[in-house]
């Protein structure tokens, strides 16, 4: 044993987990793990999860279908990784901000973003990033670990204003773990203590690079004590667990006990089942063999299973619910299909008060579609 | 064996035929196969072999230890292979997207840029960065830059933008060969857009050396990359229907500029347009301008036109092709100029 371990054991005050095993609390069979607590949730919120989790999955299936068809461009697909983006949303207050990447479509919707809405940016329309009023989302994040400083910074910033029953919770992935930005984000949470939950859906690949070569700590949880904050694994295909822990740190970022600091990183252990976008064919550099260990531990079939032990979930309620997600889904793509991107919108939003050069800009496109038709537009570049 | 020839020319070395995506890795794979200090490194360019395939093979041929996956970081990626240059050897370091570029930024405007200055010339940094750049191929947000303009801005940086298969090997080549970091820009647009016959082995097409795709007499328009093709189908069609005789140069290497190549056509033409995807402020089309202004005065008859991207960010892909200049804003601009 290290000189290092030996003084973390030494150390009794010590609030950073060493213990590298995900906290579990079902079985994949759906059965509860020994010695786990069932999080304190109704039937119906235990329904409705499941619910979200199993639209999650269609939605998937539908957008890569889409891709396919030119209806969409490129999708980051999420199966697999659903049911924790379902129950990190689920422990959120409404008050609370999400900030998440590319891949959190679930985690987006549950916390108010509309189906559509998602839909629209895939389509090209920028609209889909303007969320209602009431809705805490930022637009997804696309360039990797630049939201984990901006989202401690909102924190921070609750903080300093007194807000602090405003907690903001983050995503990414563990590619992003390598970034400066990571290091920088979590430095400054630890040091100004903000309430907020750094959540690492740690997919185990990077597109096509795996866990292993993206560090070489033995887990990613275990980078939270370098900035003295607490961390905790979790198995990231059992949403009753990550739901569990995620409350459980967002509790802590607004009323820490005595001797806690206020942030967390979860480590929330899962896997992409699919394609890293539409754009990627993971066969060129991975097994498929690994993916079927994987889905062993399905989320939503383990979810599924639970429900029906505790007979909250049975064929006629599971029917109804396909029923209800599909129309759901198919009112979605319409909505997102019958707008369409008015080029002129390029040049609105981009200060408060347009400058007289862009407002010049503007009006000569205009005079070009005018005498040319948009037709002109439209032929391919290349 | 080397040979600085230009298409068509027989150098006596096979041909194949080859896009422009294509030309880029048998560039790489024609400098490792001969040297062994050439190390490709970047986010997927191992296994993968590239998310655009720039890299395909490269992998298999040479291992690991000179086809690098890196874990997910470009500050990383650049500030590893400035060491590596320091060490002795000719890191490409691979940026996915140019978009992706700005976290790698402080080293080499910072590092890269001037370590040759600082170091009185004791310390230089061969080494090239590649990145697919500019839009058109309705990519995600942050996929679609341009920005080039940060990179000529910046003293000690080499920038080159090959509009051809035949010259993306070759200025590839060059650049890796080249004493000083540069900046390898790959329109991503035309990866796949044609082939062209492309000598296997080894050949340069120098640095600094504009080419002139279209000779003309009534208008000299400037771009590179991923618009030399519409600039060149407006040529065309302005020929065909109004007479006009457009002489239109492919810059290639961004910085250090050909000056000569640009002054001296102008100076034939007296009328000057030029055509880029980035934004028109503070765009490479100012410098332009500027050193004819500086150079040809009076031989200016028009307006310099800029036929650019507009002063906005990049919009989502569903509005790109009324932000990037279509054939048809290029024709209208250069018409403009010519009726002046």
């Amino acid at each position: 044993m290290s000189a290092q371990k030996e003084l973390n054991q030494q150390e009794p005050t010590s609030r950073v987990t060493t213990d590298t095993q995900p906290v579990q609390v079902l079985e994949a069979d759906g059965s509860v793990c020994p010695n786990a607590t069932v999080p304190d949730l109704s039937d119906e919120e235990l329904l409705s999860m499941y619910e979200d989790t199993k639209l999650a999955r269609r939605f998937d299936q539908r957008a890569i279908s889409l891709q396919r068809q030119g209806r969409i461009a490129t999708y980051a697909p999420m199966t697999g990784q659903e049911g924790a983006q379902v129950a990190t949303s689920y422990a959120l207050e409404q008050r609370d901000w999400l900030f998440p990447t590319y891949r959190e479509h679930a985690a987006k919707y549950v916390h108010g973003v509309s189906l559509a809405a998602l839909l629209k940016p895939l389509r090209g329309i920028r609209e889909g990033y303007a969320v209602p009023d009431g809705v805490n989302v930022m637009p997804e994040y696309i360039p990797i670990a630049t939201q984990i400083p901006q989202a401690m910074g909102m924190a921070w910033g609750n903080k300093l204003q007194g807000k602090v029953d405003h907690a903001v919770l983050c995503h990414f992935g563990d590619g992003a773990t390598s970034e400066g930005d990571f290091h920088e984000g979590l430095n400054f949470a630890g040091v100004f203590d903000v309430p907020a939950v750094f959540v690492c859906n740690n997919n185990q690949w990077a597109i096509s690079v795996p866990r292993e070569r993206q560090t070489a700590s033995e887990t990613i949880a275990q980078k939270a004590q370098a900035y003295g904050i607490e961390s905790v694994r979790v198995d990231g295909l059992d949403p009753l667990a990550v739901y569990q822990v995620t409350k459980a740190a967002l509790s802590k970022a607004k009323n820490p006990a005595a001797g806690e600091r206020r942030p967390t990183l979860i480590e929330a252990v899962q896997y992409r089942y699919g394609a890293h976008t539409t754009a990627d064919d993971p066969s060129v550099y991975r097994d498929d063999d690994e993916a079927e260990e994987w889905k062993d531990k399905d989320p939503l079939d383990r979810l599924q299973k639970y429900l029906y032990k505790e007979g909250i979930l049975d064929e006629e309620i599971d029917a109804e619910l396909d029923e209800r997600i599909e129309t759901t889904i198919k009112n979605a793509i319409t909505e997102a299909e019958s707008v369409s991107e008015d080029p002129e919108l390029m040049f609105e939003h981009v200060y408060e008060e347009m400058p007289d050069r862009l407002r010049e800009q503007r009006d000569e496109l205009a005079a070009l579609r005018e005498k040319y038709g948009d037709e002109a537009f439209e032929e391919v570049l290349e | 064996m080397s040979s600085t020839a230009e298409p068509g020319t027989d150098t006596g070395a096979p041909i194949e035929k080859l896009n422009l995506v294509e030309a880029v890795c048998d560039g790489l794979y024609t400098e490792m196969s001969q040297h062994d200090d050439v190390v490709v490194l970047g986010e997927d360019v191992g296994k993968n072999g590239g998310v655009f395939r720039a890299t395909a093979g490269l992998y298999e041929e040479f291992g690991e230890e000179r086809v690098i996956d890196t874990p997910l970081a470009e500050a990383g990626i650049v500030g590893s292979a400035i060491g590596l240059a320091l060490s002795g050897m000719r890191p490409v370091a691979e940026m996915q997207f140019m978009g992706f570029i700005y976290p790698a930024f402080d080293q080499l405007v910072s590092h890269a840029a001037r370590l040759r200055s600082r170091s009185h010339g004791q310390y230089t940094v061969p080494m090239v960065v590649r990145a697919p750049y500019g839009g058109g191929i309705h990519a995600p947000e942050h996929h679609s830059e341009s920005k080039e303009a940060f990179f000529v801005h910046e003293p000690g940086l080499k920038v080159v933008c090959p509009s051809t298969p035949y010259d993306a090997k070759g200025l590839l080549i060059a650049a890796l060969r080249d004493p000083d970091p540069v900046i390898f820009l790959e329109p991503k647009l035309i990866y796949r857009a044609f082939k062209q016959e492309v000598p296997k082995g080894s050949y340069e097409v120098p640095l600094s050396e504009a080419s002139v795709r279209r000779e003309g007499s009534d208008i000299s328009v400037y771009t590179w990359g991923a618009m030399t093709r519409p600039t060149l189908i407006a040529a065309d069609n302005l020929a065909d229907e109004y007479g006009v005789d457009v002489e239109v140069v492919d810059l290639r290497t961004l910085s250090p500029l050909d000056i000569e190549t640009i002054v001296e056509s102008f100076k034939k033409t007296g009328r000057a347009a030029v055509v880029h995807e980035a934004p028109k402020t503070a765009g490479l089309g100012a410098e332009i301008s500027s050193t004819i202004q500086e150079e040809a005065l009076l031989h200016q008859e028009a307006p310099i036109k800029r036929i650019t991207g507009f002063d906005t960010p990049m919009p989502l892909h569903g509005v790109e092709d009324y932000y990037l200049p279509q054939a048809v804003r290029i024709q209208d601009g250069i018409l403009e100029t010519v009726e002046f």
